[in-house]
């Protein structure tokens, strides 16, 4: 099938680009669940496509570990940070985008330069932070610690959002007796779900997969959230990297979020591309 | 129905005045239309009324009471808005009983309400549609149900019909006057169309930089413009205005001196103090302009440099010695470009501007 208006070759040299593409970003996944369907001898070979079907590491994984505890501490903490974060960014855009008041500019700056600092240059501040709040090896000092690269990114893009949509909604909403808080839930709200959606999800993918912050702050394995655990993990001896199991644990947690965002995809396209056009 | 009244009104953005000093009696019950450039402030004088923007100073009274510091919604003012500004998630009916049920009232009287005002503007049918389901006219209707609902002492309208296209802008501007009068509220109505302006309202203000220029019925307008920009404004095609000198001045009438004419023109006006030999403008509008055989030596004459026509009239565009001058000839003229034309310029249908703009008195014009 050629595209219209190109020739053949360089239609089949489009294909075999994305052809190159496709292989270049799915084959580390394909080769985590080939990994994972093996056993630990067949791990040893080269092999392309996992023949035996062994669902033993994934067995493996919950065996002797609170793995399913780890994935229950991920789940709370990516909700939670999600949530704080939507909630805080979403009166914080409100005012940044609707409302006039001297260091607007140089507040939203501030927000977004907070963003660029590597997460190693606040870990020491952070940490002593966490501590003198009481919130050291738990879940709640994680929320908290994620929220400061989550919060820059929902802030600014709900603003823009927010900027987007039409003054003279909020002019019709003032005149029919709404105060800001009416106008931002019950006018502005329903009309931001793609903007919600795709910024939640990615904070969501952001707290489920941050390892630094997780590792730092929490000291039991029952406090663990599973980027930490996985890397946790250990074989039978000391010189056995359980690869099998690792791969298998990947696996499990990298579908959820895959689920997502198959599940709100349309969503997440209208959102990106939110403002880039009128209507 | 309230009144409005503006007492000495200014409002400044930063150091930028955009209205200056406004002093305006709007009556209880009536249609008043404002009307100028764009951005003479007639926008910001109608949210001004509907409390979006502050008054800087100055107070405005509606209803004899001032409201200043009064919120929009506690006003009683309903406001349509130019680009409609529905809200896109909501259904016809909860677009028009969003502020009803903020105001807590009962929820049969708001839907005893919104079903009047669907009856009034004949939308019954589409109360359960959203506003992405309708067309441009539709949501218009719905823009203005919306402010029925709220049964509003004062209507404001900002440029209501200009996303609309032609056809459906004169049916919804027969609406809206039919509106005004089934309801008898007082209406407020911003518009840079002059066709609006003139058969809708009763009094029109016409708006320059923040200041009113001159308030006054449509035809008081038309016919005796107080100065030289509002005679340049009402009316389509634009009034002719040509340079001159003030030769004679009497107490029935005066003449102005144009150049390349032998004789001064005479024009019915009073000299309202304007002394011989004073610099002028003389205004005439296009249609006002005779062509023809009886036109008397003496007038203007020259080539005609284009010719517009619009089926019911046709504009010359004439070069002659006094200055270029459209005229509206009549659909029936046979003149073509090339054509040297003669031209009379009849007496009482002169305007004479002085120099600083304002209008001499015109003399006996009629007001029909």
């Amino acid at each position: 099938m050629a595209i219209p208006g190109r020739s053949r070759p360089a239609t089949a040299a489009f294909y075999a680009a994305v052809a190159v593409i496709v292989v270049y970003t799915v084959f580390p996944f394909y080769w985590a669940v080939n990994s994972s369907l093996q056993t630990p001898q067949e791990l040893f070979d080269v092999t392309w496509f996992p023949f035996s079907f062994s669902f033993g590491n994934y067995a493996h994984v919950f065996d002797g570990q609170p793995f399913g505890r780890n994935i229950l501490n991920s789940v709370f903490v990516a909700v939670l940070t999600v949530g704080i974060s939507l909630a805080l960014s979403l009166t914080a855009a409100h005012a940044l985008a609707r409302v006039r008041f001297r260091g607007r500019g140089l507040l939203l700056l501030a927000i977004l330069s907070v963003s660029m600092f590597p997460q190693v240059a606040v870990l020491g501040g952070m940490y002593e932070l966490i501590r003198s709040l009481g919130l050291y090896n738990s879940l709640y000092g994680l929320v908290l610690s994620y929220m400061i690269f989550t919060l820059p990114f929902t802030v600014w893009v709900l603003t823009t959002f927010l900027r987007e949509l039409p003054r003279e909604l909020e002019d019709a909403a003032i005149m029919d007796g709404a105060g800001p808080w009416t106008t931002l839930t019950r006018v502005f709200l329903p009309l931001m779900g793609p903007a919600l959606v795709t910024t939640g999800l990615l904070a969501f993918i952001a707290a489920w997969n941050e390892f630094l912050f997780a590792l730092t702050f929490t000291l039991s394995d029952s406090q663990r959230t599973v980027p930490v655990a996985i890397a946790n993990f250990s074989g039978a001896s000391q010189f056995e990297l359980p690869w099998g199991n690792i791969m298998a644990a990947s696996v499990i947690v990298t579908v959820p979020l895959i689920v997502l965002v198959l599940v709100f995809q349309r969503r997440i396209v209208s959102g990106l591309t939110a403002g880039a056009v009128k209507g | 129905m309230a009144g409005i009244v503006f007492d000495r009104v200014s409002k400044r953005f930063g150091t930028a005045e955009v209205i200056r000093n406004v002093d305006l009696d709007i009556a209880p019950g009536s249609f008043t239309v404002f009307v100028g450039p764009s951005g003479c402030g007639k926008s910001t004088l109608l949210r001004l009324i509907a409390g979006l923007e502050d008054i800087t100073a100055g107070t405005l009274l509606i209803e004899g009471c001032p409201v200043n510091d009064v919120a929009p919604a506690k006003r009683g003012v309903a406001m349509v808005f130019q680009s409609y500004a529905l809200y896109p998630h909501m259904s016809v009916y909860q677009n028009m009983a969003f502020g009803l049920s903020l105001a807590k009232t009962d929820r049969r009287e708001t839907d005893r309400r919104v079903r009047e005002a669907a009856r009034i503007l004949q939308m019954d049918h589409l109360l359960e549609r959203k506003p992405k389901d309708l067309s441009g006219g539709q949501r218009q209707r719905v823009a203005i149900g919306r402010a029925i609902t709220r049964e509003p002492k004062v209507f404001l309208f900002d440029e209501p019909l200009s996303n609309l296209d032609a056809a459906l802008r004169v049916q919804m501007r027969l609406e809206i006057a039919k509106l005004h009068r089934a309801l008898g509220a007082t209406m407020v109505y911003v518009t840079h169309d002059q066709v609006e302006a003139m058969t809708l309202a009763e009094q029109i203000v016409v708006l320059n930089a923040g200041a009113v220029e001159q308030v006054g019925a449509p035809l008081e307008l038309y016919h005796r413009p107080q100065n030289r920009f509002v005679a340049g404004f009402i009316g389509s095609p634009q009034m002719n205005f040509l340079p001159g000198t003030l030769a004679a001045a009497g107490a029935d009438g005066v003449a102005v001196a144009l150049a390349g004419l032998a004789s001064p023109v005479p024009a019915a006006v009073a000299p309202d103090g304007q002394a011989a030999g004073a610099a002028v403008s003389l205004g005439i509008r296009p249609e006002h302009i005779v062509v023809g055989d009886g036109v008397a030596a003496a007038g203007p004459h020259g080539r005609i440099a284009l010719v517009e026509r619009l089926g019911s009239d046709t504009l010359l565009h004439v070069a002659t010695q006094a200055g270029h001058l459209v005229v509206a000839a009549g659909a029936a003229t046979k003149a073509r470009v090339g054509d040297t034309i003669r031209l009379g310029l009849p007496a009482d249908a002169c305007h004479v501007f002085a120099a600083d703009g304002r209008a001499l008195a015109r003399r006996g014009a009629t007001e029909a």
